[in-house]
């Protein structure tokens, strides 16, 4: 059974969000890197463009598939996890930690309601998974 | 090459297995209305003998750079191509080699790739280059997909001294994508840095040169590259890899992307091709790089062995957001320039191109003395020059050929640019001197030219 954190926010696509203010901290969750498997290689573009909800701003690859990574929110991403750089591998072993993506300066704090609660990301999955 | 055609009996078994009465009944799915039903417009059948004598007549037609003094260039050079090549890519072991997907099968096809790899990086002082693509032309269009993806900017500026036809095949390739281009004009024969200054803003993904250009002339690349850069672009440059053995290569000038002709090493300048498309990077781009590459590894027992590594996965299962279609390379090419790149050292291309360069120097500074004749440029060049001729150069290149010289290109030829010496009454010849012309055969050029000294 995967793993869903309480406290976060969720996207259809299969992205967590932790908000800290106007911080939105964006990883994929433990369903997304199970699916996955092995992942290879993250490219999650570069500090300072400016995204909208639900655009692609990087790449997942793994042995099998590659995916694009979408913003859970509009805004301007201020950080970027270059650890995993040289171990994307951390993005399958802690998806909720060590394997966060990039931090969002979010724009607009109205599109928060857009989100996945837990138990809406719960049935989501429980969803696409029977 | 043994042809068996099929027999009427071997036809009526086939039929038969497959439970058809006839080859027209196999053909009724397809609607009447696209039936063609007449006969071919074919001639009567001839014989072996016959069809050996009609295409022996139609070849005999080729003119081969054995009986010819070339001094043709823009792209395709005749260099020397020493014997060990086609003695090696003639080998059925490579000669027959497609596309290596099974390491298993493949290592002597891989490991030639890596080692053509590997020679290019050096000669281009770059760190990766990747299995090889069709020709300079298309590798150039394929680094500005490139480019506007790893910079999200959609704007390429070429420089007008671009070979045009290179230009051309760039547009084709960024047609489709609606990628704005822009030419960035010249001055004597260089990129107009001014110009470029003016043109170059936040929306630019690359600026493309070619150095030497395709008037021979050397580019400023260093001051290039400070304004490039300053503005966030990607600097890609199309190189001659022969010039590299006394110029310096891309990777010390900064070049993001570099590309090249590769025929220059050990392919023949036949009419077409095949070519050999160079294309390497820097290696921070190398995910977005088109292609693949082979690598060295080792299995597990331990023994080197050679992989593809790399190749864009987006080609394979992600095609919508592909940015380049490409799923092949040229590797009896490449392998072509891997030998000759072996065989000629870092020494032997040094000799190569000083020789390039001392005896197009000699050649244009004898033509430059004859009167009406004179140097098109003032900046220096490497082994191509342009020459100002007091009479439309197709005559020139035809009194040449009565003479079996080819005498150069045409630069009246090219539309898509328009230097200001179309006013001129003459006109411009663009020629090429490679270390296989002798003293004798350039005399021969420079005596004819004096037939029209004024």
């Amino acid at each position: 059974m995967s793993q869903i954190l309480k406290e976060l926010r969720y996207t259809k696509t299969h992205e967590w969000v932790r908000i800290d203010g106007d911080i939105a901290t964006v990883g994929i969750t433990d369903f997304a890197q199970e699916q996955l498997s092995d992942i290879v290689y993250v490219d999650l573009g570069s500090i300072g463009k400016k995204v909208k909800q639900g655009d692609a701003f990087g790449t997942i690859e793994a042995v099998k598939a590659v995916s694009d990574l979408y913003a859970p929110v509009s805004g301007e991403i201020i950080s970027i996890n270059d650890d995993l750089k040289t171990t994307p591998d951390l993005v399958n072993k802690e998806p909720y930690g060590k394997g966060w993506m990039v931090k969002i300066k979010i724009s607009d704090q109205a599109e928060l309601g857009n989100l996945l609660d837990a138990k809406g990301y719960e049935e989501l999955i429980g969803k696409t998974t029977h | 090459m043994p042809f068996t055609p099929h027999t009427t009996e071997d036809k009526k078994a086939m039929l038969k297995a497959i439970g058809v009465a006839s080859f027209r009944e196999l053909l009724n799915t397809i609607p009447e209305s696209v039936q063609f039903k007449g006969k071919l417009n074919l001639p009567k059948p001839i014989s072996e003998l016959e069809v050996k004598r009609l295409l022996t007549r139609i070849a005999s037609n080729n003119r081969s750079l054995t009986e010819y003094i070339s001094f043709l260039g823009g792209g395709a050079y005749d260099h020397y191509i020493p014997s060990v090549i086609n003695h090696i890519i003639s080998r059925s072991e490579f000669y027959t080699a497609y596309t290596p997907y099974q390491a298993e099968v493949s290592q002597g096809t891989l490991q030639a790739i890596y080692e053509y790899q590997s020679l290019i990086c050096e000669l281009f002082a770059m760190d990766v280059s990747n299995a090889s693509m069709y020709d300079g032309a298309s590798a150039l269009a394929e680094a500005c997909h490139m480019a506007r993806d790893l910079t999200s900017r959609n704007k390429i500026l070429i420089a007008e001294t671009i070979h045009p036809y290179y230009t051309k095949v760039v547009r084709t390739y960024t047609e489709g994508l609606k990628i704005p281009i822009q030419l960035v004009k010249s001055t004597d024969g260089i990129v107009d840095l001014n110009e470029l200054e003016k043109l170059i803003d936040d929306s630019v993904a690359a600026v493309l040169i070619q150095h030497p250009n395709f008037f021979g002339v050397l580019e400023p690349v260093g001051e290039l590259e400070k304004i490039v850069h300053k503005q966030g672009a990607l600097l890609v440059a199309c190189v001659d890899p022969i010039s590299l053995g006394i110029l310096t290569p891309p990777g010390e000038y900064n070049a993001d992307i570099a590309v090249g002709e590769g025929q220059c090493l050990g392919l023949p300048s036949s009419l077409g091709g095949p070519f050999l498309g160079i294309f390497t990077c820097k290696k921070e781009f190398i995910r977005r790089m088109p292609g693949r590459l082979a690598a060295r590894t080792t299995d597990t027992e331990g023994k080197t062995g050679y992989v593809l590594a790399l190749q864009t996965r987006e080609q394979h299962i992600r095609r919508g957001k592909a940015t380049s279609n490409i799923c092949t390379n040229e590797a009896l090419c490449a392998l072509a320039a891997a030998v000759y790149l072996s065989v000629m050292g870092k020494q032997g291309i040094k000799e190569v191109a000083k020789q390039c360069l001392a005896k197009s120097h000699y050649l244009a500074s004898a033509i430059s003395q004859i009167k009406g004749f004179g140097l098109a440029f003032s900046k220096p060049f490497f082994k191509e020059f342009v020459v100002k001729t007091p009479v439309p150069s197709a005559q020139i290149i035809q009194a040449a050929l009565k003479k079996r010289i080819l005498a150069g290109i045409d630069l009246a030829n090219f539309d898509g640019f328009k230097p200001d010496w179309q006013s001129n009454q003459g006109g411009y010849l663009l020629i090429a001197v490679t270390e296989k012309r002798t003293r004798k055969e350039m005399d021969k050029l420079i005596r004819l030219l004096k037939t029209w000294e004024q």
